[in-house]
């Protein structure tokens, strides 16, 4: 291996068995994070669920610029339960218009917003919750630990949309934030034990006791040393978890529990469509198929991400 | 073993304990005066509300209340819903049907999904492994309540094979399709992880050892294969009885059965806190002897597990 000082100067020589490297001709040491990334470019299943997410987040940045139409104005005369006219793609009777006579497709567009702020919030905030008491439980052991898993137990023993529902209950007024809180009360314990069962992998590793035995302190070995090992099952795991929160917050939406109705919402729009699902099903359809195609990109992402970190499946 | 379990059992009581303290300090420290609901849009007598607010234990501490229900709780006792029927009651009426659903769901799910995953696991990469991996794909992707909704749609509404809603609760006839609903994202799971594990214990030594052996491939794949890919299987299988319990709410109330899912709901939303804290205790009890008995059928399925 250390012989290798042709291969700069010899450039244009097209190496097939060797890796592309774009920019530098050398045969650099990868750090984790660079690894994983090539290998995710390789991915097409990566690239589909990117383009995904990036026209979903897209829609909830900037919901005009895919249409024109105004979400909440109704006319119930004109449009009532009004089919879909496919060929009329992005205008405002793309997908026809529901029993208040709205525009399905505006309402879709603008209802992109919620869903993805709920499930992206509640996923930061739980990720930043559950690692944290995963990594001091996995780290310090002990009381600490023994405290800290019971304490899991505890909120695991409560299913997450029945804590939720229990909780959100209480809210007279519920914006998208509340039902963040909601989540992540009953949404952190998973992230938890996965950096838990992580750190302790990570902590009996030699280079835990090089870092020691050179000085560093806690602090710097939890979070420059372990944490950046630790992290990847964590990743993988918040990916997929963010669909599914997308899809429970639809689903205490749906209850009547969740997001009110002056705030537009994939979950909101389903409820309201179950009272004329006979006559007019694509009023449920269409916002169902997007909270769905948003919910399997997140799990497509974390499926992709979970094969480029894992060194088992190379 | 017998001291296993007896561990298990004691680092089950701080979990119950906290567990049903936690729904019991959100249910009563709600906002909303349940006693007050109960005399509707007529103002509400004082003496009255403070006979009943005595006669519910209302005026106590939060703190005491607990004490008083989880002394209660020992003796068999529920308490009573505001409506003055004891929860005992209305759960013995409740839980037989959400009993048959969940154990139709839950026989569902293992059947179909352990049989799913082998066939898949074992033609990895073929038409069929492909296509059945896309199905758990997108019925993981789909809200529970959205397929409960087509399916009430489609098999009830559009080709009338069955009512759209189920009309006799107890009748294990009608449940099936909400079962079918509600095993739905278990059963996809269930097909990943079992593949999942079959093709990593295709390529181990023990599987080649027993080809090598000359056993008949019934065997190979039947008692080698199965039982070893089944440990995380159980482990999933385990923690998820309880959940299809607690999550029975949404397919419960879209095909209208009689049972937990649509009790809890109800109390719920009227705020009926003694019933919803009684069927969440009954929930985390079934929760955590499942979490139990998984951890036993560990030592069945994998004798290398031992229990000092």
């Amino acid at each position: 291996m250390p012989e290798k000082t042709l291969a700069p100067e010899a450039n244009p020589a097209p190496e097939a068995a060797a890796p592309a490297q774009p920019n530098s001709g050398q045969n650099k040491a990868r750090s984790l994070g660079q690894d994983a990334w090539r290998e995710l470019r390789a991915s097409p299943l990566f690239w589909i669920s990117a383009v995904l997410l990036v026209l979903f987040i897209l829609m909830a940045i900037a919901p005009s610029l895919f249409t024109s139409g105004d979400p909440r104005h109704a006319d119930l005369r004109g449009h009532y339960l009004a089919p879909p006219s496919w060929s009329h793609v992005f205008q405002d009777d793309w997908f026809g218009y529901n029993g208040q006579g709205q525009s399905v497709y505006a309402r879709t567009v603008y209802g992109a917003r919620a869903s993805i702020i709920v499930g992206v919030c509640v996923t930061l905030a739980v990720t930043v919750i559950g690692g944290f008491f995963g990594m001091l439980a996995g780290y310090f052991g002990g009381w600490l630990d023994a405290l800290l898993s019971r304490i899991t137990d505890i909120f695991f023993g409560i299913p997450l949309l029945l804590g939720a529902l229990v909780m959100l209950q209480a809210f007279a007024h519920r914006t998208v934030w509340t039902v963040v809180l909601g989540l992540t009360v009953f949404g952190w314990m998973q992230i938890a034990r996965v950096m838990r069962g992580a750190v302790i992998t990570q902590k009996q590793a030699d280079f835990v006791t090089a870092a020691r035995a050179l000085g560093a302190g806690t602090g710097r070995i939890l979070f420059r040393h372990i944490l950046p090992n630790a992290i990847g099952p964590v990743i993988v795991v918040s990916t997929i978890a963010l669909g599914g929160y997308i899809s429970t917050e639809a689903t205490l939406s749906y209850l009547g529990i969740g997001l009110q109705d002056p705030v537009i919402s994939w979950g909101v729009d389903i409820s309201a469509a179950q009272t004329t699902l006979r006559d007019a099903p694509h009023v449920l359809l269409v916002p169902a198929t997007f909270l769905s195609l948003t919910v399997l990109a997140f799990i497509l992402l974390g499926d992709a991400v979970r094969d480029a970190l894992d060194p088992k499946l190379r | 073993m017998g001291r296993f379990v007896a561990r298990r059992l004691l680092q089950m009581i701080p979990v119950f304990i906290g567990t049903t303290l936690l729904i019991f300090l959100m249910v009563y420290s709600l906002p909303g005066d349940p006693i007050k609901a109960l005399f509707g849009s007529k103002a509400a007598d004082p003496a009255t509300v403070a006979r009943l607010r005595h006669q519910y234990g209302l005026d106590k501490p939060l703190l005491t209340q607990y004490w008083d229900y989880l002394t209660g709780l020992f003796k068999g006792d529920f308490g009573q819903s505001f409506t003055g029927r004891p929860v005992a009651d209305l759960m013995s009426d409740a839980f037989p049907v959400t009993i048959r659903l969940a154990l139709l769901s839950f026989a569902i799910e293992v059947v179909l999904g352990v049989s799913l995953g082998m066939l898949t696991g074992l033609k990895r990469g073929k038409l069929v492994d492909q296509l059945v991996l896309i199905l758990t794909l997108v019925v993981v992707s789909i809200p529970v309540f959205v397929i409960g909704f087509l399916t009430q749609f489609t098999l009830g509404m559009k080709w009338k094979l069955i009512t759209p809603t189920v009309q006799d609760s107890m009748n294990v006839g009608q449940l099936f399709v909400p079962a079918m609903v509600l095993a739905a994202l278990s059963l996809a799971y269930v097909t990943r992880l079992t593949r999942t594990t079959v093709v990593e214990n295709l390529r181990a030594d023990f599987m080649r050892t027993a080809v090598a052996k000359g056993l008949p491939r019934r065997r190979v794949l039947g008692v080698h294969l199965m039982r070893n890919s089944l440990i995380p299987v159980v482990t999933f299988l385990g923690t998820d009885l309880g959940m299809l319990m607690g999550g029975a709410i949404v397919t419960e109330g879209i095909f209208n059965v009689q049972g937990v899912g649509n009790t809890l709901f109800k109390s719920i939303q009227t705020s009926e806190g003694p019933t919803v804290v009684g069927i969440v205790t009954v929930l985390v009890l079934v929760y955590l002897v499942s979490s139990l008995v998984v951890d036993l059928l560990y030592a069945v399925l994998d004798p290398r597990i031992r229990y000092a």
